[in-house]
């Protein structure tokens, strides 16, 4: 039974959002006998609820309250109130996820020293490395159910891999398998296995990939020592005299403003909304928002290098059938600046249904050079490109107090310019991508913008020193000793991989960090 | 017209009543419009029937996909059909007529070639009307699940157990 906590009880963690970091924080903290409160601006959905139904799904999931953009990205343009594709839900972007769970490489904690200075970037070392990771990786893997690795073996390969394989092959590419994926490849697991369906975008209806909405918060319900509480929108951050923090107000299911106290704050609310808390509860004593003495608090904004490769053959693929991301080419995932660029990029299937394809597969297009490629929709395979981008000061996040949502909070503004190292990287991912379906005898290949973002990155950044970021190697503010960011705005750098095993990864270290602090009483 | 039954048991007018918001699920019986069928004109409630017309060649010019048949564009645009949108609506194909003329057509309808009246939506493609209307045609087309088959897209394989025994990897000609 879930443990319902008073309003004053002052002794709680409050965990803000429930996906890959707050939902696993939470649960971990509970597991740990500490008192939580996940407060989850969404509703609670499960596999019998989901849709595949691809704008169905998106009506029912995705996080549509108002957000502006900004800069030279195509999404301004394309999708300007939409400048990310994530979820309002318990167990938020996790159900959403294509399970892609790959490790960050060794040199990748280190971008500032490995890629040296890279003229407009704000590049940083993270303050922890591969060898520290280690061990909060392998428990990432084992509770997320990571193929190939563990014992698990790896998915079969649908027709949109075999595809890929084929054409990866005949470039000599070597590291070329169905990936290491959260989704279960065999019948001696919890979750059920996979059956092959297609839309793991619309949450998983057989719940075989993983997702925090029905494993780490009914497991951490079950303890009794954690209260989730949805449709529970967090507005502001709340502080004493000596700077602590107290409590959070947040709206309720029925609009009423509500204020639960706590001992510690985690905020995970994905890179959009954890900065945007911070700033919103500027105060007298912190004009500038909340653990923002470097400047740094919704700065550094990174959503990966991304782009999609489409081709179309003169017989059918049929590539929505199938786990919608199990294949990857890690070859390109290396530093070499021999290609012209610093870091590297992952290719890895994927698949979109006719809606969806019609809507991203060039936004804004019409006519015949358009419609040829939709009709041709069964005869099309596809991959999505997913590389390291820079991070840059002046990529941010900002409170926008022209626009204001639905209880009255003014919105972010998202402004994002590509780097030039993240258009070489591009370009050259491009290429790559068509010559991969060309060797199979593609007639004809779409290098297919960036989506809104599903990768939100970087704007509360991970720093050894408290002046070139908002968070110390656990993920506590370096100006405010209980409060914490648990999510993948801690990310000091991106990297090429899928974020979510490494969120998760450093969830589980938090939470086994922050257990032992609160023991102690040093917190 | 009216009493024509789709296979569905309900009549072309309710069938085209559901086609209402774009992005909206539409349930379209298969065969209930012929595509050479105007009849369509007497169940218009706000547009003019020519005004109509032309927003259907309108939209299959914006998508043309000459296997996807008329009744589908027809579904797609219906949604104008009311009281408040008809206003914009017999502004915008006015404005496009205009653009025909100005180009030495008697209207949008009258050139005859897909290459002309591409060219006048080529002049106008920034406007707001144009716009509107492509970007609704993206769900409003697209999303209709009768449309699907045109494409060979299965949609929802959930209920038939996916696609695990049903072909996930069945590609012969690699």
């Amino acid at each position: 039974m879930t443990a319902p906590f008073d309003l004053t009880d002052n002794s709680v963690v409050v965990v803000i959002g429930t996906g890959a970091g707050g939902g696993v924080l939470a649960n971990e903290l509970a597991q740990k006998g500490v008192s939580v409160v996940a407060l989850e601006a969404g509703g609670r959905y499960l596999p019998e609820d989901y849709v595949n139904d691809e704008w169905e799904s998106f009506g029912q999931l995705a996080w549509v309250d108002a957000r502006t953009t900004s800069g030279d990205w195509r999404v301004a343009n394309d999708f300007s109130g939409l400048p990310a594709w994530i979820v309002k839900a318990v167990g938020g972007t996790t159900t959403h996820w294509a399970g892609a769970s790959l490790r960050f490489q060794p040199h990748e904690w280190k971008a500032k020293t490995t890629y040296g200075a890279v003229q407009g970037a704000n590049l940083l070392d993270w303050p922890i490395d591969a060898d520290e990771m280690d061990p909060w990786y392998t428990l990432a893997e084992d509770k997320l159910g990571v193929t190939r690795t563990g014992d698990r073996p790896g998915l079969p390969g649908n027709n949109n891999y075999l595809v890929f394989e084929k054409g990866a092959k005949a470039l000599g590419y070597e590291q070329v398998h169905t990936g290491r994926m959260a989704i279960n490849s065999d019948d001696n697991r919890d979750r059920t296995k996979c059956q092959q369906t297609g839309f793991c975008f619309q949450g998983c209806k057989w719940g075989a990939k993983w997702s925090a909405a029905y494993t780490d918060i009914p497991e951490g319900e079950a303890t009794g020592n954690l209260e989730v509480r949805d449709h529970a929108h967090v507005s502001r951050i709340l502080h004493n005299d000596e700077g602590k923090v107290t409590g959070v107000e947040y709206f309720d299911k029925d609009g009423n403003l509500q204020t639960q106290m706590a001992r510690v704050i985690c905020v995970a609310g994905n890179s959009f909304e954890s900065p945007r808390l911070l700033l919103n509860s500027a105060s007298d004593m912190f004009p500038d928002g909340l653990a923002n003495s470097s400047g740094q608090v919704g700065r550094n904004y990174m959503r990966h290098m991304t782009g999609s490769v489409y081709a179309v053959f003169d017989k059918p693929v049929k590539m929505w059938r199938g786990t919608t991301m199990a294949g990857i080419i890690q070859d390109e995932s290396r530093h070499d600046p021999e290609r012209g660029f610093v870091g590297g990029y992952e290719l890895e299937t994927l698949a979109l249904g006719l809606p969806f394809m019609a809507a991203f597969l060039d936004p804004g297009a019409w006519g015949r050079e358009f419609t040829t490629a939709l009709d041709a929709y069964e005869n099309m395979a596809g991959m999505w490109i997913v590389g390291e981008d820079m991070p840059q000061e002046t990529n941010r996040i900002t409170i926008n107090h022209d626009v204001k949502d639905q209880w009255g909070i003014p919105v972010v503004n998202v402004h994002f310019d590509d780097h030039p190292n993240d258009i070489a990287m591009r370009n050259h991912a491009y290429q790559q991508g068509q010559a991969v379906y060309d060797a199979v005898g593609a007639t004809r290949t779409f290098p297919t913008p960036p989506y809104p973002s599903t990768h939100n990155l970087g704007t509360n950044r991970m720093s050894e020193d408290p002046r070139d970021g908002v968070v110390n190697k656990w993920g506590q503010t370096h100006d405010i000793a209980n409060l914490f960011i648990s999510d993948g705005s801690q990310f000091t750098t991106g990297a090429a991989e899928n974020p979510t095993l490494t969120i998760v990864a450093l969830a589980i270290r938090q939470a086994d960090h922050l257990a032992g602090e609160l023991a102690k009483g040093t917190i | 017209m009216g009493t024509m039954k789709s296979p569905k048991g309900l009549t072309r007018r309710e069938l085209l009543s559901r086609a209402t918001a774009a992005g909206a699920t539409f349930v379209v019986g298969s065969g209930f419009m012929a595509a050479n069928d105007a009849a369509w004109a007497a169940e218009l409630n706000s547009l003019k029937p020519e005004t109509f017309a032309t927003l259907v060649q309108m939209a299959r010019d914006i998508y043309p996909h000459d296997h996807v048949g008329d009744e589908f564009y027809v579904v797609a645009v219906k949604g104008y059909d009311t009281a408040d949108a008809a206003e914009g609506i017999e502004a915008g194909i006015a404005a496009l007529n205009a653009a025909a003329q100005g180009r030495g057509h008697s209207s949008y309808l009258g050139a005859g070639w897909e290459r002309d009246r591409v060219d006048i939506l080529r002049g106008m493609e920034d406007s707001a009307f144009f716009q509107q209307i492509r970007g609704g045609l993206v769900t409003g087309l697209y999303n209709q699940k009768a449309v699907w088959p045109l494409f060979g897209y299965e949609g929802a394989s959930f209920e038939f157990g996916g696609y695990i025994d049903r072909g996930f990897n069945d590609i012969n000609w690699l």
